[in-house]
Parts: C-alpha cells; structure tokens; sequence
C-alpha cells in the first residue's frame, strides 16, 4: 500500500516535493534535526539508550499535502508492530489541524525523506519524536494559514484551521488549495505548542492506522515486495560456529531445473533461480567441503562466560564493598540462555542492482545503516543505493544489522536483475545477531533491622552493544562498558547504603546483539528474585521490603508509586491460597518504572501463570490503548523467554533451527488475565516496548518460590 | 504438471511442479500474498489456509493435492469489500501488532468456528496452534469470543 502512494509522487502536486533545495526545505531539514541530536547524546549517556538521530543537514521530506487534501507523512521510523505510525499520526494530527483519517504514514525511503541514521528500537520513536515532531506539524499549520492568508485576502490571524481545512466565516479552502503553485518557501516562526489538555487525539485510544491493512493481509511487508522480472535466491551458508567455505561443487545445483546462475562468495553460495522453490531446491545440491577450525560446545561457551571472565567494568559504586563473604550474608547464582528474535518474517530483502544504482525494498530497523552497508559492499555512492523500508515482520533488534540486504544485492549485480532472497528458517536461527547468555552472581547482606545493607550484582554477558553496526565505536572506548548488556543491571533501591553492580564482558564466537529490552530481563531476573530471598529471610512483606528501600524523588518517587499501584491493584498478599501464590518484581528501564504481580500455580508439573498485574509509569500515554498492547506483548515475550526458549550448541552447532524445538509462549501459555494500569507520572511520552518485559521471569520466579520453596535461578525456568 | 482447482471462488490452472508448496503458488504464482511464509516446516502457521474448509499450512502441502478442491485465502474469506465476522472481531479489538501472523491467525479462528460456533478457552488453547512473536495472543482470544458472537448475531 505504502509503495502505491510513492510510487505516485511525481504525478502529484506536494508540498515539499515542489520545493526540494530551496532554503524553506532546508529550514524543514535540520530544523529538527539540531536538538534531537544533541539531546540523543546525552540520554545515551544519561540513559544508556539508543539515540534517535535524524540525517541533520540534508533537505529532507516529511509531510506532502496531497492535491485531494491528505497529508503524506514520511516517518523517520518503521513501524514494526510498535504503534509508532499511529502515535506520530495522532500528534500530526493534533497540531496539524487535521483528521486522522486524512493522514497516510510510511517509512521514508532514503531518497526522499528523513531517515533516521540510527535505528528504530530502544522503545524511542515516539518519545524521541514527540518535540520535533509537533514543532514540525505547527510550523507546517502556521505555512498554510498563511498562504491561505494570501489568497484569501484575510488576514492569518484571523484564519482557523481544522480538518484540513482554513476558514474565516463562511470561506473556506483546503490545505491543498492554499499551498497550490507556490514556488517561494517563508517559514514561519515556530509558533507556541498547544497545551496538553487542548489535545483531541493525544492521550486518546485511537485505533491504529494500519488496522484495515493488517487485517485484509495487504502486501506490506518486505517478503511481499515485487518488482518486474523478479528473480530468487536461496543461499548456503555455514552451519558450523566458525566454520569457512574450503571447497564448492556447484555443478548438479547448476544443471538444475529453473536455475538461472551459482554465485560463489567468500563464506556463502547463492542460487539464483526462477522461483523460490527451485532456488531452494538446488541449494540442496551444492555440494560444500567446510573447513571448520573447531566444533564449539555448549560448556565451551558456559564456560568462557561466567562472573571473573572477560573485561571487568563497575558500573555502579555507592558506598563500600562487600568483599569477604559475611556469616549471615546470601549468595545466589543466576544464568540465562542464549535467545533468539524469532520473528515470524524472515530477513531478507528484494534488491535490483543496476547500471551503478541499487534499489532495495526490506523490513529493517536501520534504514540509513542498510543504505551504507550496500554502497560499501558494491563499491558505490550511499546517493546510489535507494532503501525502500516496509512495514516489519517484527522487529525485537533482530533487524538492526541488515547483512543478508547486502547478499541479495551482490546476487543481483550478477544477473542485473531484481533478485528476492529471504533467509530459511533454519538459517534465521543459525544466524540471528542472538541474545547473549548471562551469568550473575548476586551478595546481599541485611543489618540488624532486618533491612538490606549491602547488594552487589555481577554480571557476566556476550555482546550486546559492542561491536555493534548502530553504535559509533568510539563510544565503546569512552563508556567501557557494554551499555546494552548494562540495561536493569545496576541496583535501583537507593536506601541500600552499599551497593555495586559490576559487568563482566566476554565476546562470544558467533553474533550476539540487542533483542529486545536487552539486558533488562536477566539482570532483573537475578536482581529482584534475591531482593525477595532477602525479604523472606528478613521475615518482611516483599512489597513493603522495596518501598522501605526506596526514596521519594525522582526515578525512585515513580519506581515507589508504581510498586504500591500494583500491590493495591492486585490485592497482593505474601502467602499461598488454594493452589496460587502471588510473585512480586518491579524495575525501573530507561526512566520508566514498571512493577509486575504474577498469580501462579503449579499444573501437571509445569508452571502456570493465570493473571499477571502490570503497572506501568510510561509518562504521556500519546495512545493508551497501544501502550497497553506494548505491556501485553512484552509480559508474553518475557514469559517466553522466562519459561521456554533457549538456543544451545551441539555438535559446533547453534540449535534448534525450528518452531516447536526453539519453544516458545503460544495460545495455551497465555494468562487468563493481563490487568494493566498506566500511571503517568511525566508530562511527555517515555519509552514503552521494553521496559515491561524487566520484571517477569522474577516475579514468575518469586510466586514459584512461595508456592513450592523452590528458588528458580536459571532461564528458562523449569521446576526440579 | 497442469492442476486445475477453484481458490476464492475461481477456477484456476496452474502449470508447475507438482511437488511446489501450494503457498508459493499462491502467493508467487496467483499473487495473492495473504497468506505468509514463516518457517516452511509447518511449524508456525503463517501459512494457513483452507482446502475444501479445513485449515492447512500451506507451506508443507504440495500443490497437486489441491486437484479439484476448493482453496480459500485470507483475500477471499469474505465477499468483496466486507469483513468477515473474524476480520471484524481483530478490528474491534485491535489485535495486530507487527501484523505478520495474523492472516494465519484469522485463517485458523474461521475454520475453528465452522467446527465449534462457540468455543470455550480451552477449545481455543487446543486448537489455534500458530505462534505469534509480538504476543497478541491476549488479544486474539478476546476476538475469538468477539467473532463467534458476531457470526452468530449474522446468522
Ligand atoms: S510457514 Fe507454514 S507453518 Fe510456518
Ligand atoms: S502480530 Fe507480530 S507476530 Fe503476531
């Protein structure tokens, strides 16, 4: 749908198609652009957060007001499922003076309009656009008035706007009217924002944009695109961690039916052929002598990522150390596994590489990272390589490296024509950038009331943040610290007079990057499932055992009130009934406090969560009803994670390469109830996609432990 | 090998290796891109669609058993321009997400419902057996209940 309208673009009369170059369009550019940056730099640093950075200097396109009066928005972020497309609609809409219904939303292609040169991810496209996307919808407001001022003869202040349309009495024209044929562009000042209260779709449960589209199943995504003469590909790669391509017979894929031609690489093989069965077919018949230096095990790698391995970094130091282990003290040891994305929509990518320019359509997170990789790869200018975003198959940080676009331009370059290459399933899970694997040791020591005196975490993880394609490198040098495996890993309770958080970082032998929410899920796993060993052993309610720890102000003020939200909401109460136990956990990710109550119980042997409490302090909820489907969908995540999914290596293999074996949450493990209450205690948006996630596994654990004595530490948990 | 069968009310033919997954014909061959591939291995039923009112992953089902049946697509589970009771449903819930799945999600819900109108938690829990990553499943249950009230008011 989305390719549809752009494809029109030349054959319309638009806005700032009309005025591309000229210094009004500049002004559109880095208007936005100046602040967002900087701020970004500064929450990365402040938050740990990925930053939203739009291109800066270029002349870019975000809105076209097309001539049957709708407004074109080019999203600088792709919409994998998030809702983003519907929030940045409603806040067009809303300083815009439009309906809803006359807004379409894209992802911008990279030749036309504002991309965002880092990613889409660490939940920041709607908080990270809140400003200057408003800013932007009411300059744009105060543009049209004021052309429309012109024409109508009346002056601009006396002009309203609404619905797309500018009105003074009874004389009205369209937003298209009143910008018809200009050729000079005056920007108006940025005019004041509206206060949040006059908002009419801001703050309200809008049904999401792309609703009609998602359920009529419209070729949306980067699997559905076409081109003419469309060619396909299925390609071999090594199945062995490590594993190089000593030798190649291609000659029985070659003589195969369909088969247009054998690309050999560096370490793959590719098979061009006239459909994807027959691509699929012959790739079965290359035949591939690997040379594979050593066949990895799962203890290789347990052993190699353990607390006291790898580089050390403290990333938290308040108070003094808890170095010998005390008498009445506790110790907990933690492990999580390695994690795949998963994402039902393969990677993959349609490229066309032609006559020194390429044109990729894809589903991917780093629009501007798949454009460089591209150029880089075919040795040509970035101005040459066109990325066509679609909507994703799901995201999760699955898609923030985009090399598989990258093998599907190079097969196009050798047939000239366009050429879709999607991985298999099996290749998706042998070669997804996985969640690394974790190891904590967590200490804790209670003074004489009873009360915590001293916590240290330690953390041991593979790559998240490092050496990651989203991130500058010099970065890694001034923080030291993997700042993604860092998400949830420092102790948040600031009435802990002790307290230390130290990382452990060991790069693994095959790729491990950001899967959504990051570190958050593990650390909170081990942090809070020992505040709660703690809280029984000191004989105290566990939720009056945080609130006690916590002070007034700031993050710890919203962290308390969130806590006591949940507690009340969900009637908490510490002891077994019937066959339930309750479980409690919070956390506090990216400035946004979340706290959990599980119900559990114990059914043929498996753990069975019937109700989950979520209270979220996710600030202005642009779209509560989306936000709240964000909580749903991290709880089931994270309780995917929690109680089922886990990649292993056997033989030098990562497996399983397959739904089923790779478990994961389905209908059946779905809780009765998800009772989910958003506090807003920030006037603008904060991120929602991951913070939900943190305290799940724990709080899973904490019920389990009431239920059955039994302390779970190890993901996915399993009762012994 | 030439295979002749009605998808969405239509007669077709279609010339081509009768081993190809009927999924690729559908979507690559006829155009209809509805129907999702995830897996390829009947393991997560992005593919589902219906042969003769059952509910099948497309994607492990060759393309000659379809000789002289009726295949029905998510694109013609209902008349031109309305929605279907389960299509409805998803809308008033809003259940999608990323939206991936869910064509296999309503594909199964719709069969599921000519078999049991009104099927209980545990009915849904035994038989919609798709994965979806972006966890609607809450969501889709709600729609499930939603679509069975609907289809019956209709009817
Ligand atoms: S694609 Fe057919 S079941 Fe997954
Ligand atoms: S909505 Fe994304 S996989 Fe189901």
């Amino acid at each position: 749908m989305s390719e549809v309208k752009i494809e029109k673009v030349s054959r319309r009369k638009f806005l700032i198609r009309t005025g591309l170059g000229t210094l009004g369009v500049l002004a559109f550019g880095t208007y936005v652009s100046r602040n967002p940056m900087r701020r970004a730099v500064f929450e990365m640093v402040e938050m740990m957060i990925p930053p939203y950075s739009g291109t800066g200097t270029e002349a870019n396109l975000w809105f076209e007001i097309t001539q049957d009066n709708k407004v074109f928005f080019h999203s600088p972020k792709v919409e994998m499922g998030q809702g983003t497309f519907t929030g940045l609609a409603q806040i067009i809409a809303d300083e815009l003076d439009i309906s809803i219904e006359q807004i379409e939303v894209a992802a911008a292609q990279t030749d036309t309009g504002i991309i965002d040169s880092g990613s889409t991810g660490g939940s920041l496209s709607i908080a990270s656009l809140w400003q200057p996307l408003r800013e932007m919808a009411a300059t744009m407001r105060e543009f049209v008035k004021q052309e429309a001022a012109k024409k109508m003869g009346i002056a601009a202040s006396r002009l309203k706007t609404e619905n797309g349309l500018v009105s003074s009495g009874s004389k009205t024209m369209t937003y298209a009217e009143a910008i018809a044929n200009i050729s000079s562009w005056e920007l108006p000042d940025t005019p004041k924002l509206r206060p949040i209260k006059d908002y009419k779709l801001i703050g309200k449960p809008v049904k999401r944009v792309d609703l009609k589209a998602k359920v009529i199943g419209a070729p949306i995504f980067g699997m559905d695109a076409e081109m003419p003469d469309m060619l396909y590909a299925a390609v071999v790669r090594p199945e062995h961690i490590g594993a190089r391509l000593k030798s190649v017979d291609t000659s029985a894929a070659e003589s195969m039916p369909g088969v247009v031609k054998v690309v050999k690489n560096d370490n793959w093989v590719g098979v061009i052929a006239k459909s994807f069965s027959e691509a699929t077919a012959a790739k079965h018949a290359v035949k591939i002598d690997w040379n594979i230096p050593k066949k990895w095990t799962q203890k290789d790698i347990t052993d190699l990522l353990k607390v006291g391995n790898g580089a050390k970094m403290v990333t938290q130091k308040v108070g003094s150390a808890l170095n010998t282990y005390e008498e009445d003290g506790i110790s907990l040891e933690f492990s999580s596994p390695i994690g795949a994305h998963a994402q039902i929509e393969p990677n993959g990518a349609l490229a066309l590489v032609k006559d020194g320019k390429a044109i990729v359509k894809l589903s991917t997170q780093v629009i501007g990272i798949t454009q460089r990789q591209i150029a880089e790869a075919l040795e040509i200018d970035v101005e040459n390589v066109n990325i066509i975003g679609t909507f994703l198959g799901g995201g999760f940080g699955g898609r923030l490296n985009t090399l598989h676009a990258v093998v599907a331009a190079l097969l196009s370059k050798e047939v000239g024509q366009p050429v879709k290459y999607f991985f298999s399933r099996k290749e998706e899970f042998q070669n997804d950038n996985f969640r690394p694997p974790t190891h904590h040791i967590v200490k804790g020591k209670l003074n004489a009331n009873g009360m915590i005196d001293s916590l240290e975490h330690h953390y041991a993880s593979g790559d998240v943040a490092y050496g990651s394609v989203i991130l500058p490198e010099a970065l890694h040098t001034i923080l030291g610290t993997d700042v993604g495996a860092m998400r949830g890993g420092n102790i948040m309770y600031g009435k802990i007079p002790n307290r230390r958080a130290v990382q452990w970082h060991t790069s693994l032998p095959f790729a491990t990057s950001w899967w959504r929410s990051l570190g958050l899920l593990a650390n909170t796993f081990a942090i809070e499932s020992t505040i709660d060993e703690m809280a029984i052993k000191a004989g105290k309610n566990p939720v009056e055992f945080r609130l006690a720890m916590l002070n007034d102000e700031g993050y710890e003020g919203r962290t308390k009130k969130v806590i006591e939200t949940a507690a009340q909401k969900a009637n908490y109460i510490e002891g077994v009934s019937g066959d339930r136990a309750m479980g409690f956990a919070a956390s506090i990710d990216t400035g946004v406090p979340c706290a959990h109550v599980v119900e559990v119980s114990i059914q043929d042997g498996e753990i069975k969560v019937h109700k989950v409490t979520c209270v979220l302090d996710c600030g202005l909820a642009v779209n509560p009803d989306q936000v709240r489907a964000q909580c749903e969908g991290s709880i089931i995540m994270g309780m995917s994670a929690a109680m089922h999914e886990k990649m292993v290596i056997s033989d030098g293999k990562l497996v399983p390469t397959i739904y089923g074996p790779y478990r994961m949450a389905m209908m059946r493990h779905t809780p009765e109830e998800i009772d989910i209450h958003l506090v807003q205690g920030a006037d603008v948006p904060l991120p929602v996609g991951e913070p939900p996630l943190g305290p799940i596994a724990a709080a899973i654990g904490n019920a389990v432990r009431r239920l059955t004595g039994q302390r779970l530490t190890d993901l996915p948990m399993e009762l012994v | 090998m030439k295979i002749s069968f009605n998808i969405n009310g239509q007669a077709q033919i279609v010339d081509i290796d009768g081993n190809t997954p009927l999924l690729w014909v559908v979507r690559d061959v006829l155009n209809l891109k509805g129907t999702k591939f995830g897996c390829g291995k009947a393991a997560c039923g992005a593919c589902t669609l219906h042969v003769n009112g059952e509910s099948i992953r497309s994607c492990s089902y060759p393309v000659k058993f379809v000789e002289g049946k009726e295949v029905v697509t998510l694109e013609g589970l209902s008349a031109n321009g309305t929605f279907h009771p389960v299509q409805q449903a998803w809308i008033e819930e809003v259940v999608p997400q990323c939206g991936y799945c869910q064509p296999g999600f309503m594909m199964a819900t719709a069969a599921l419902l000519e078999k049991i109108p009104h099927p209980t938690d545990k009915d849904i829990d035994e038989n919609i057996m798709n994965i979806c990553r972006c966890g609607t499943y809450y969501r889709m249950r709600k729609a499930i209940h939603r679509a069975a009230a609907i289809k019956q008011a209709n009817s």
